[in-house]
């Protein structure tokens, strides 16, 4: 017992109090000095434009991809759950993207959205019969929906997963009883499945709208938080002031805020699963 | 019938969708570059070869899979060691009772960019920076609250009156753990490792950040084909072939599994 949380006390908790420590204090690596500046850094952060607008960027990517994954996830599901035949090698097969590593899904991606060679704009171009040359990435007006669906790619599975689960715990006597009150594949699906799983929906778009605001891998390797600063996300805004601007203590105060706004969010649903 | 259509062409767009991009990046691997680099494109490989491959292991990026292995397998096994008796002792004994189970999974679900941070700024103290260990005890640190989380659960799905019995019979509480409760929960065990490999095979930041010459994890090596410019494109697909396939393979080993282990366990 003991040696399992010390572990993690040591490793995690230890450098968290660090953590508040140094945003205390005024620390740039470039320089030799480090004073303490008390609540500064945090009265900075506020006035801080391009940290909010990279919340705002990380919230925007949150409320479109987290339903998105969880109505294809569910479509896909539900078309799968009435499938007995190849049922067995279907599901893993869907499930590979979210097995990827997330930079492997970026990098491969970034190449699939290639303006010159991506397959994309070539696939665009066979279907409407004329060369389509979109800069997915670099473009302001696409570069979200790139960043969209690539995520969406690779998280759908875990949705997917998540509904399979949850349209298997649905008795099916329910569905034959309705059906047998003359209601159709779709108003059963209405009146019946959808309240008994939305319970599970919530939960599953909760944990997955939980790693999203974290979202780092994908960006990192797909745009870079660019054109600009366009698709930066906090966590990597968080980044480059930490490891490519090295303002410590400015970091650690921002680093701070997003740990509190996470913890504050996460522990409504982690109280949930605890109960059971 | 007209059910029947709309079931296989949903599946056959769906496998579409979600197949294609891996099937093209992996093929990209064995083609000639004037087949990815072709305008109109190059769907099948033409002329297959294994240049890029042979590529890799000349430029030494091949051997992140040894770091990636060595790295990935001994945190699994360290977060696997620390977290299954804690696991065990919240499971049986309620030790901690609810909120310490709370604050292990809420250890399991911090930003990684806020504690890679102050690790970052300790293991520079250290001299930490780049080393095996170092990249090992943060994985292990990071994924121990997810083995006793998962483990919690599945321990708490042996039956009681197996390990009573034992204890009038005499037996240790460890030995009751060790000879009892670990191998009746082995599937769950073994899956929960699978996972934290995975997990640890495919993590980016802490590795970007931790790691400089001395050691190159798979990602770091993926990202290091990928500046503002690239045309790398056969080395990156022939990377990201090495990279994915274990992790396919070990996925379809605890399939019955994945929904479990991915879900933190909200969903069985």
């Amino acid at each position: 017992m003991l040696p399992g949380v010390g572990f993690v006390v040591a490793l995690l908790v230890l450098p968290f109090l660090s953590l508040v420590a140094l945003s205390l204090l005024d620390w740039d690596l470039q320089r030799v000095s480090r004073t303490f500046v008390g609540l500064a850094n945090y009265g900075a952060i506020l006035r801080d434009g391009r940290l909010w607008e990279s919340v705002g960027h990380t919230l925007l990517i949150t409320a479109i991809a987290a339903p998105l994954e969880l109505v294809l996830g569910l479509g896909l599901a539900q078309l799968i759950s009435g499938q007995v035949r190849g049922r067995t090698w279907l599901v893993p097969l869907f499930v590979l993207p979210a097995i990827m590593s997330p930079i492997v899904v970026g990098y491969g991606w970034r190449m699939l959205w290639d303006t010159q060679y991506g397959p994309i704009n070539h696939l665009l171009a066979a279907v409407l019969g004329r060369p389509v040359t979109i800069v997915w990435l670099a473009h302001p007006q696409t570069v979200y929906a790139a960043l969209i669906t690539t995520e969406v790619w690779q998280w759908t599975p875990f949705m997917f997963l998540a509904l399979l689960a949850a349209l298997a715990s649905v008795d099916p006597e329910l569905l034959e009883a309705a059906s047998i009150d003359g209601a159709s594949g779709w108003s059963a699906f209405w009146l019946v499945t959808l309240p008994l799983i939305t319970p599970m929906m919530a939960v599953a778009l909760v944990l997955r709208s939980l790693d999203l605001l974290k979202l780092f891998d994908t960006v990192f390797a797909l745009t870079y938080g660019g054109p600009g600063t366009l698709t930066e996300t906090l966590s990597l805004y968080v980044y480059i002031l930490g490891f490519k601007n090295f303002r410590l203590g400015y970091t650690a105060a921002a680093a701070v805020l997003f740990l509190a706004g996470l913890s504050v969010l996460s522990t409504a649903i982690i109280r949930r699963m605890v109960e059971e | 019938m007209a059910t029947r259509v709309i079931r296989a062409v949903g599946l056959g767009a769906a496998m579409v969708f979600f197949l294609f991009p891996t099937a093209w990046i992996f093929g990209m691997s064995i083609k000639q570059p004037n087949e990815y680099f072709a305008n109109p494109p190059v769907w099948i490989p033409g002329r297959p070869h294994l240049n890029h491959f042979r590529q890799l292991v000349l430029n030494r990026s091949i051997d992140a899979v040894g770091h990636s292995l060595v790295v990935a397998l001994s945190a699994t096994l360290l977060a696997t060691a620390l977290g299954c008796p804690a696991a065990y002792s919240m499971a049986r004994f309620r030790t901690g009772g609810r909120h310490l189970a709370l604050w292990v999974l809420s250890q399991r679900m911090l930003p990684p960019i806020a504690v890679i941070f102050p690790v970052f700024l300790l293991y520079r103290t250290l001299g930490w920076i780049d080393t095996h260990h170092g990249l090992i005890l943060l994985y292990a640190a990071f994924n121990t609250p997810y083995v006793i989380w998962m483990m919690r659960g599945y321990f708490r799905e042996v039956p009681r009156e197996i390990e009573e019995s034992a204890l009038v019979d005499g037996a240790s509480v460890f030995r009751v753990f060790w000879t009892i409760a670990l191998p009746l929960s082995g599937g769950g065990l073994v899956a929960t490792a699978v996972f934290t490999f995975i997990f640890c095979w495919n993590e980016f930041l802490f590795a970007l950040v931790l790691t400089r010459t001395n050691l190159t994890t798979l990602p770091v090596a993926m990202s290091s084909y990928f500046g503002p410019q690239s045309s790398f494109w056969g080395e990156a697909g022939a990377l990201s072939l090495i990279a994915s396939t274990p992790v396919f393979a070990l996925s379809l080993a605890v399939q019955h599994y994945l929904t479990r282990g991915l879900t933190l366990g909200a969903f069985k």
